[in-house]
């Protein structure tokens, strides 16, 4: 067996790019300029970068819910870059993805138990309700949620809980690989580190390989093995967690770290520069 | 005291909204002149409450029961809607969290510095237009002129937190209440912003309440910081000895639960159950 799950190559992404309406269509500059991405089974890969890097795009080439204008993208062996819908469509269930703002991605007028063990039963993975419904409770005692959450509505729970009715809902579908942006940018200290310990624990018990966006490097510390430093649509930087983060190559992601300001004494950082 | 700016002492306050719920728990905090606190917790601790009582923009739901807010001497609790009026964006100035909505998109940046200006200070048109231009050059913007003529749409958010920061510093306040103003934005910009405002604050010898949720944010620009949690101060002194050596266990697992470049295991442990629990039952929360 293939040991890389998702490999992207020479990804390129052209936002707006049109036909005019005499074939003159508009150059536009790409968003994304030839990146490559090696994702291993049972990895979790950081990608991280500033407004505007591109990492979002990215992610959304990865799952292919952006098409790609260069480049192709193999998954679990096939290739998976043109493919029309229907064929993407059973691999989508593979392919899940946690969003950044849990209460923009849960449907505000269904129940957390229409949310969980819908998606069950139209990808067929439960057999009956009461199948899901057994698939769910297991779930949601996964990630501390009580059973009493099922009746609930997605306003009615706290933040934290929301984005754990989100991983739960990506796990549930059994999935290989999951994309997680930005998902725990809002949180506060203490829910977050909640959030990224379940989701360490998880990727490991179910062997899920994980792509982590973030704009903290702190953060894709805590959680992955490997980083990819995305600046302007190119990658800068990758390698192994220890080793980036020990010893960074590129100038630039000297400067994104030493922009992070840790909670210990230390008189000369606010003054001390690092160009980029 | 001669040095003392601000004095809140024993205040509390509560939100008839959600039936009577304590939001501010007998807090009390000091900040001597040129002095930059941190005002730190996680949601809900009561943070923003605070802020938002000292610059009299309470929401009506929430009710002040108790204490006073001293700013040099004078209780602002007990002053006139007329007397706050004189006082607010003169004496005390804001720096707001979130620059695009602080601002107004139909006018350009120039007219609205000098807005400020010629209201608070009595300036001709005139003279706040070219102190305008002084203050976006204090704020260290390179083409001032062009950001003059320019609408916040077409400034960086950066750029649009460093007009604030002249907004703010433009009335040579004595306190600047800073919420969160830098959350919007990139680590490195941030950086840039937090450095410029140590640096206005020092050149005015202005007295900084700094709003955040970020210990290392409280590390890296405040002298001394006042934890909060449920409305309660939990912690306050000089950052680096509460930093280095704090006295109350939720101190230290809240430094704990966050993640750290330097350290691969760190970020990954919550605030331990007992912890909160012991914190509430000493609040007095049930």
């Amino acid at each position: 067996m293939d040991r890389n799950l998702l490999v992207a190559t020479g990804i390129e992404v052209t936002y707006g790019k049109r036909a005019g309406l005499f074939g003159t269509g508009q150059p536009v500059a790409p968003v994304l300029h030839g990146v490559d991405i090696r994702i291993a089974r049972g990895q979790t890969i950081g990608i991280v970068g500033e407004s505007g890097s591109g990492k979002t795009t990215l992610g959304r080439a990865l799952l292919r819910l952006v098409d790609v204008s260069a480049g192709n993208i193999t998954f679990d062996g096939k290739d998976i870059t043109h493919i029309p819908e229907n064929e993407m469509r059973p691999q989508r269930r593979r392919m899940q993805m946690i969003f950044q703002d849990p209460m923009a991605s849960l449907n505000p007028r269904h129940t957390i138990r229409r949310i969980l063990t819908g998606p069950l039963l139209l990808h067929g993975i439960a057999g009956d309700t009461a199948e899901a419904l057994a698939r769910v409770k297991a779930v949601l005692d996964r990630v501390s949620l009580p059973a009493a959450c099922l009746d609930r509505y997605p306003h009615e729970l706290s933040g934290g809980q929301r984005q754990r009715i989100g991983i739960a809902r990506a796990v549930l579908m059994e999935p290989d690989f999951v994309l997680a942006d930005e998902i725990v940018s809002g949180l506060d200290v203490s829910t977050q580190a909640q959030a990224l310990k379940l989701l360490k624990e998880l990727s490991r018990e179910l062997g899920l390989a994980m792509a982590f966006i973030s704009h903290d490097l702190s953060v894709i510390r805590a959680i992955c093995d490997h980083v990819y430093v995305l600046r302007l649509g190119r990658i800068v930087e990758q390698g192994p967690c220890e080793q980036v983060f020990a010893a960074p190559s590129a100038a630039y992601t000297r400067a994104l770290l030493d922009a992070i300001p840790l909670p210990e004494y230390d008189p000369g950082w606010l003054e001390r520069k690092t160009e980029a | 005291m001669t040095d003392m700016l601000l004095n809140v002492t024993g205040l509390s306050a509560v939100s008839d909204r959600e039936g009577g719920l304590p939001v501010l728990r007998d807090v009390s905090l000091s900040l001597k002149k040129g002095e930059v606190r941190g005002l730190v917790g996680e949601s809900g601790a009561g943070k923003s409450t605070i802020a938002k009582a000292i610059l009299s923009i309470l929401p009506r739901t929430v009710r002040v029961t108790g204490g006073w807010i001293n700013f040099k001497n004078r209780d602002l609790l007990a002053m006139k809607p007329q007397e706050l009026r004189s006082i607010m964006g003169s004496e005390i100035a804001l720096i707001p969290q979130d620059p695009q909505t602080a601002l107004n998109p139909g006018r350009r940046i120039g007219a609205q510095l000098a807005d400020g200006l010629r209201l608070k200070r009595g300036m001709s048109a005139k003279a706040a237009e070219a102190r305008a231009l002084q203050l976006l050059a204090d704020v260290q913007i390179r083409d001032p002129d062009r950001v003059m003529a320019s609408f916040p749409h077409q400034l960086s958010g950066g750029m649009r937190q460093r007009v604030l920061i002249a907004a703010a510093f433009a009335v040579d306040p004595e306190l600047v209440v800073a919420d969160e103003p830098t959350t919007a934005l990139d680590v490195t910009v941030q950086k840039e912003i937090l450095r410029l405002i140590r640096r206005m604050q020092e050149a005015h010898g202005t007295g900084v309440l700094f709003v955040t949720h970020d210990l290392g944010i409280v590390a890296q620009i405040c002298d001394s910081v006042t934890l909060l949690y449920a409305g309660k101060v939990i912690e306050e002194g000089p950052v680096r000895s509460v930093l280095e050596n704090p006295q109350h266990a939720y101190t230290r697992a809240l430094i704990a639960a966050g993640p750290r470049y330097d350290r691969p295991d760190a970020g990954l442990e919550p605030v331990p159950e007992e912890i909160l629990h012991a914190l509430r039952q000493e609040i007095g929360i049930r």
